[in-house]
């Protein structure tokens, strides 16, 4: 997945409309040949939205959906087409497998349509059964397979297609937790088992960390950074991606040349200084960057309000005099301080994002 | 399940509104049997009324017209009530277009017969089979929409937009997906069609012409001298059919579902 895979399918400018509410809100995006890329966002943000737009199941207010045409061919114009004519495949939320078909019958269903030959049909069905393992329950009605195998069946009926596109709407949310585990790296296998490019809609972030190569967050409709998992969990473009993935220390304040001035704390360090000093800006610092130090390299200082132990790490909060929240650092293994305890606290200054403060 | 409560006392009226229940229709198929003219006196075991039933044209013809009316009120009313029903739920949805759908079901028989009378002098329609045919597809619709309406309630219509994603135009997608995943409140809606169609009186009586009783209407002119067993045997025989459609019913929506 690198900068130069060309890309498969591009959104521009693209807005949608609920009434008043703009769910979409002028997205431009790039979808790379067999990348694994993820749209995250809380409930509402506008990113199931924008895959039903991208399958055809909703039409744009404004903006293009297009698909780049490959050696010489003239660019594929989505919107023009029916859902049923696109180069894409949607997995549905609810699976919406057929229940009065059997699984081959489900699977079999998208190339029937095609018109292909019978026998081309059925061993390419056949293929693709074995390929998720659900060999033994072809024959199977829906309504009498679990969780995960109907997962497997809406994933059989829409690899089976070989779109160049497979749009994923929360693919793990039906699932209990230890099967979604299971079917994570699952997901991931048949990925490049199948070279189809996939775009997961989620709103999991540890799900979207974990599976994909790039991924956009979204926010009231609007994509809020485009990046991949360390680069966003490292570098957030704003404070709510940095609020959003991963949990953080925030420290308001303005901005200064080696970090940023926060009333009652004074200067704590972080990157990029620079550019806007003396505009309000938010320090983030993450709870595994802050460390406990001894009294003369001490940034902050505060006593221990409790410590969580979490098996292979734990975390401590300390409440700063002149910081409304406790701030949180996550060590290794079990903490080596009580509470009460007082603690002095401080992070390399390239482990601290300054961002520009959002009202 | 919750275990069931043992009352041993509450056996007594239990049993007591089951005999209410089916005691009228023991003595209907008891007396169809009696070879006594006169219906309320015992005289043996015999088959002759359901022999005489057979010879009687006037109950052949009306029994020939209400299944013509029955059979061609429910194969038009499932139509129309399914598309009606499909229609207002995917393109309409108001809760008063929906009540104005089901209404004919519910209104009085009487209003709706006066009505449809009037409706036809006013055209100018003379009256016979095909104006019973209308007025029982006007009910039978209603009837209908309301079951596959209670069915569209609760089905995912992702389904559809699966089967679109899949590569099915909207046509193909009606009738392998639409249709198939209805079929068991279509086939619930159609069988109530048919045997409410099959006994309807006052509707008939309104609309009907003359030279084409449909059964209800031969019976109850016969009725009118009094009750003979042949009537017995004809009601017993009616009984049958409706079982018969009932059961035969239930059998195809359960194999249906299992589909």
């Amino acid at each position: 997945m690198t900068e130069t895979e060309p890309a498969l399918l591009s959104l521009a400018h693209l807005t949608k409309s609920f009434g008043d509410t703009r769910a979409v809100d002028d997205v431009s995006l790039d979808i790379r040949a067999n990348e694994f890329f993820a749209l995250l966002g809380p409930s509402g943000c506008g990113k199931t939205t924008l895959l039903r737009s991208i399958a055809g199941f909703e039409q744009p207010d404004s903006g293009s959906i297009t698909m780049p045409g490959q050696d010489g061919k003239p660019d594929v114009d989505l919107r023009a087409l029916p859902p049923e004519r696109r180069p894409i495949n949607l997995m549905f939320q609810s699976y919406a497998l057929f229940p009065h078909m059997s699984v081959e019958k489900n699977v079999a269903y998208g190339l029937e349509r095609e018109r292909l030959g019978k026998s081309e049909v059925r061993s390419r069905v056949g293929e693709v059964l074995d390929t998720v393992g659900l060999t033994d329950k072809a024959k199977a009605r829906p309504a009498q397979l679990s969780g995960g195998q109907r997962q497997r069946v809406a994933l059989a009926r829409a690899i089976v297609k070989r779109p160049r596109l497979l749009l994923l709407d929360e693919p793990l949310s039906a699932l209990d937790r230890k099967v979604r585990a299971e079917m994570q790296l699952e997901l991931k296998r048949l990925q490049h088992e199948v070279g189809i490019t996939f775009v997961v809609v989620t709103h999991d972030q540890e799900e979207a960390m974990s599976m994909a190569d790039r991924i956009a967050v979204m926010h009231d409709g609007r994509v809020q950074q485009v990046d991949t998992p360390v680069d966003l969990y490292q570098r957030p473009a704003n404070t709510f991606v940095a609020d959003f993935i991963g949990s953080s220390n925030a420290f308001q304040g303005t901005r200064q040349p080696a970090g940023v001035d926060v009333p009652g704390l004074g200067l704590l360090p972080g990157l990029p200084g620079g550019d806007g000093t003396g505009e309000a800006a938010v320090l983030v610092v993450r709870p595994e960057d802050m460390q406990v130090v001894d009294a003369d390299r001490a940034v902050l200082t505060g006593e221990v309000l409790d410590t969580q132990f979490f098996g292979g790490r734990s975390t401590i909060a300390v409440a700063v005099p002149g910081h409304a929240a406790p701030v949180t650092a996550t060590q290794q293994g079990t903490a080596d301080v009580v509470r009460g305890a007082r603690v002095h606290l401080a992070w390399l200054p390239d482990k601290g994002v300054v961002l520009r403060a959002q009202e | 399940m919750e275990p069931v409560r043992r009352v041993g006392w509450l056996h007594l009226p239990l049993w007591l509104t089951y005999v209410f229940l089916y005691v009228p229709i023991a003595v209907l198929v008891v007396m169809s049997f009696n070879a006594s003219k006169t219906p309320f006196t015992w005289k043996g075991f015999s088959t002759r009324w359901y022999g005489e039933l057979l010879q009687d044209d006037l109950i052949r013809q009306g029994f020939i017209n209400t299944m013509i009316v029955a059979v061609g009120a429910t194969v038009i009313a499932t139509s129309l009530g399914t598309l009606l029903a499909i229609g207002l739920n995917r393109y309409f949805r108001s809760a008063l277009l929906e009540a104005y759908a089901l209404t004919p079901a519910i209104i009085p028989d009487l209003a709706l017969a006066i009505g449809l009378l009037a409706l036809f002098a006013l055209v100018g329609v003379t009256l016979g089979l095909h104006t019973v045919l209308l007025a029982h597809v006007v009910f039978g619709m209603a009837f209908v929409a309301a079951v596959v309406l209670a069915r569209l309630g609760h089905a995912d219509p992702s389904l559809e937009e699966a089967s679109r994603d899949l590569g099915a135009g909207p046509v193909s997608t009606f009738f392998r997906i639409t249709v198939p995943t209805l079929m068991p409140a279509i086939v619930a809606g159609a069988l109530l069609v048919f045997t409410l169609s099959l006994d309807e009186f006052v509707i008939a009586f309104f609309t009907d012409g003359p030279s084409t009783p449909t059964l209800p209407i031969v019976i109850y002119s016969m009725v009118r001298f009094g009750v003979t067993p042949e009537i017995n045997a004809l009601a017993a025989l009616l009984l049958l059919v409706s079982f018969t459609i009932v059961i035969s019913a239930q059998r195809i929506t359960k194999l249906t579902d299992a589909l």
